[in-house]
């Protein structure tokens, strides 16, 4: 753009910013649904403007098409909603983004997103941070073609914050998480879909989190609760998944070495890693080809003296099983090799200790039928000491874990 | 309330002119405290020129002893506090302005960078003002001609030709951050505040060729100094050990977002001038959200190992999703990727690292 045409784009911001406020509305419209942001111009700059200068209440509304942005939007003003004409209707395409680390970055609380679709963004989809009572609802993040590396990391990434939902929600291709949620409480992902992710829905380093109504199929690796050191917030605890269907997650693992999720064994339904008071009920598993849930500690050295890496109070109960286990894959092969190449229902790495620790008991509860398999790998520590893994069938005799109450968040209406 | 914003502004345009029409020296204290922001930079009168390059008595030009990268562009800084007030010394936070002041920051360019100064043409203009809330930060772009900058709350996009010292060609998308990405990078918790202003970078000469500190003081603009006042190794100076130059670069550059209250507080990498936790400072640390910023790399930093540090590698590119940092640039800051490198180069893989005077 030469500097010309930039001084009249500038100009006419100005103008787009305000042309349309000195529109009086008849007062028996008030409760209509504000105007669209115009496409008129660059729409890139009018909805920016209006995600700037929109006040505590307004909707900014989009409007239907697909919309080709070039650096990321964000919104930092309280109590905004941002409504689209549909997941699939409203399209933001970020495939020649060259700016930002996000397509949406949302910092402002009590705001809710709904019914638009983030396409190809080059980092995370949509990030909110430190964004209390947010609602994600009728959502869609996702990456155009096969998973791939170079795909952004996150789909949806509500960060530092209290009382997060996030419902109808679709997220496809994600080279991390799809749903993540992270160093947060008070959390419901609820009725979403993620597929062809590396994690499928995330759960890390937060606290008070239910997960239930979920389709997680063909990830990497279903539903992660995860723990991990060196972070502001670390314990996370008390988080409850019931009632998703977890299938297939068979994809192979293309996050990009160096992320947590890299050592995420393609076919695995669910992960618990160092956590404590995680519950896996009412769920459906069928065909993840490694192990439906795999406990384990956190792999790595670390310094942290707040940390503990070990799964602690786990339920998994009544859930439904089909297929599964006949293929082993990734850290888990070479496992396997010992049990004949195949694994049960549920593993646990058998790990009770780290570095510069005492031996603890970490009691998992394992409630299932008995023709529902488990092993406990019998790692004792990592790093894996090959000649001292002593693999065990019988099941844990763990006592009772208290199940959380349901989470209940003030924006959640239902 | 939203059509008031529309109409506000000519008032205070109105008010602007009157003011500047009246009293003589000094900004237009309406138009910096009114509750929207002044249309064009000249409103708030910091400057006698319409070019904005003679301040008017009371905004007093200043630099940093080691400026954030931001594509090669030139930056020209004045404060201004209002007269009969100073800013609080603080050792090592930014100093402590009172409500009413105001940083202002032209950024411009010149098409060959081997000619400093030569058709010099302005991009955009920066300014931060404490409000009676707090700061809150304004962009504002130029016209082709130099003579007007309009606030723009979009930022925006510009491309831009250079020669560089070498006598290479290339071109700069550069990009004006919007008001929100404004607060990106100064936010702290939050508040918003200042990044560059603070003691440590600016003691040493300024602009007028005397200590910025003592000068600031003998204006009556600085108040409180006490001690030996910190001084942030300069990286340019290549006399000064590659730590101390190394942390003070990460200082500026990262550690406005890379701190406990910063925008990437939920990375746990700190940059701060302060840290000195190890882990903290990315060494032995595996990445948080990186995605493919990681590089397929497992450290952000491996002592001794530069093409095993995500620090290095992020830094060291151009690409939306990999880049660090997120803005204010979009083309690699070479001589700062060389110092960077060369300091993880030079850490002890036993002993651990140098990090620097603290």
């Amino acid at each position: 753009m030469n500097k010309t045409t930039w001084t009249v784009a500038a100009a006419a911001l100005v103008l787009v910013a305000c042309s349309p406020k000195q529109e009086k509305a008849p007062a028996s419209e008030a409760a209509a649904l504000p105007m669209e942001v115009s496409t008129e111009g660059d729409f890139a700059t009018n909805l920016q403007t209006a995600l700037i200068e929109a006040q505590p209440g307004d909707t900014v509304r989009l409007p239907e098409g697909t919309f080709h942005l070039t650096t990321g939007l964000s919104l930092d003003v309280d109590g905004v909603t941002v409504l689209g004409a549909g997941q699939d209707k409203t399209i933001l395409d970020f495939a020649g983004q060259t700016g930002a680390g996000e397509g949406l970055l949302v910092t402002s609380d009590g705001v809710t997103l709904m019914a638009f679709g983030i396409r190809d963004t080059k980092g995370d989809g949509i990030k909110s941070k430190g964004a209390d009572r947010i609602v994600y609802r009728d959502i869609t993040v996702d990456w155009s073609g096969e998973p791939d590396e170079g795909n952004g990391a996150y789909g949806v990434y509500p960060v530092e914050s209290r009382d997060v939902l996030v419902e109808n929600v679709t997220v496809r291709g994600a080279s991390d998480a799809g749903i993540y949620v992270g160093q947060s409480e008070n959390i419901i992902v609820r009725n979403s879909l993620a597929e062809f992710n590396v994690a499928g829905i995330e759960i890390e380093n937060s606290n008070n989190a239910d997960v239930y109504g979920n389709i997680a199929r063909d990830n990497t690796g279903g539903i992660l609760v995860f723990d991990l050191p060196d972070l502001p917030v670390i314990g996370g605890h008390s988080t409850r998944i019931f009632n998703n269907q977890i299938l297939h997650n068979n994809t192979r693992n293309f996050a990009p070495p160096g992320n947590i999720v890299a050592g995420v064994p393609s076919g695995t339904g669910v992960i618990i890693l160092a956590n404590r008071d995680v519950h896996v009920f009412d769920n459906d598993f069928a065909d993840n080809r490694s192990a439906h849930v795999l406990l384990t500690a956190y792999t790595e050295p670390f310094t942290d003296e707040r940390y503990n890496p070990l799964p602690r109070d786990i339920v998994v109960r009544n859930n439904r099983w089909s297929g599964g286990g006949t293929d082993p894959q990734g850290m888990l092969a070479p496992l396997a090799e010992a049990l004949g190449g195949v694994l049960p229902a549920i593993v646990s790495d058998g790990v009770t200790r780290w570095p510069g620790s005492e031996a603890q008991a970490v009691n998992l509860v394992i409630d299932e039928a008995p023709e529902i398999g488990f092993v406990n790998l019998g790692i004792g520590a990592y790093p894996v000491d090959p000649a001292a893994v002593s693999p065990s069938m019988e099941r844990p005799q763990g006592a009772p874990v208290a199940e959380p109450a349901a989470v209940k968040l003030p924006q959640d209406a239902e | 309330m939203k059509r008031l914003f529309c109409f506000v502004p000519a008032f205070v345009l109105l008010a602007a002119c009157s003011a500047r029409g009246g009293e003589a020296g000094g900004p237009n204290v309406e138009a910096l405290m009114a509750d929207v922001p002044a249309l064009k930079l000249a409103d708030y009168g910091f400057f006698e020129d319409s070019r904005a390059d003679k301040p008017v008595d009371g905004v007093v030009p200043y630099d940093l002893i080691n400026p954030l990268f931001s594509d090669h562009a030139i930056k020209h800084r004045f404060a201004y506090v209002p007269k009969g007030k100073a800013a609080n010394y603080a050792p090592d936070a930014i100093l402590d302005f009172p409500v009413g002041s105001a940083l202002i920051k032209t950024f411009a360019f010149v098409p060959d960078m081997r000619a400093p100064g030569v058709r010099e043409y302005k991009v955009e203009t920066r300014v931060l003002i404490h409000k009676a809330d707090g700061w809150a930060a304004f962009p504002y772009i130029w016209n082709a001609e130099g003579t007007e900058a309009a606030y723009a709350p979009a930022g925006g996009q510009q491309a831009i030709s250079v020669v560089d010292t070498s006598g290479a060609a290339f071109s700069i998308e550069y990009a004006i951050p919007n008001k929100n990405q404004c607060k990106t990078c100064h936010q702290d918790g939050d508040a918003v505040l200042p990044i560059g202003p603070k003691a440590r970078n600016l003691n040493h000469d300024g602009p007028a060729g005397a200590n910025q500190i003592a000068d600031w003081q003998a204006r009556g603009i600085l108040a409180g100094v006490s001690g030996d006042v910190p001084k942030a190794a300069s990286v340019v100076d290549v006399s000064l050990p590659v730590s101390d130059r190394a942390r003070a670069y990460l200082d500026i550059n990262c550690a406005h977002c890379h701190k406990a209250s910063g925008s990437a507080s939920n990375s746990g990498l700190w940059l701060g001038a302060g840290e000195m936790s190890d882990v903290k400072l990315g060494v032995g640390k595996h990445p948080t959200a990186a995605g493919r910023g990681s590089g397929g790399i497992t450290f952000v930093i491996a002592p001794g190992e530069p093409d095993q540090s995500i620090l290095a590698h992020r830094m060291a590119s151009s690409e939306a999703g990999i880049a660090m940092p997120e803005l204010g640039r979009s083309v690699i800051d070479e001589d700062g990727v060389a110092l960077v490198r060369a300091w993880i180069a030079s850490m002890d893989t036993e002993a651990g690292p140098d990090k620097g005077a603290p």
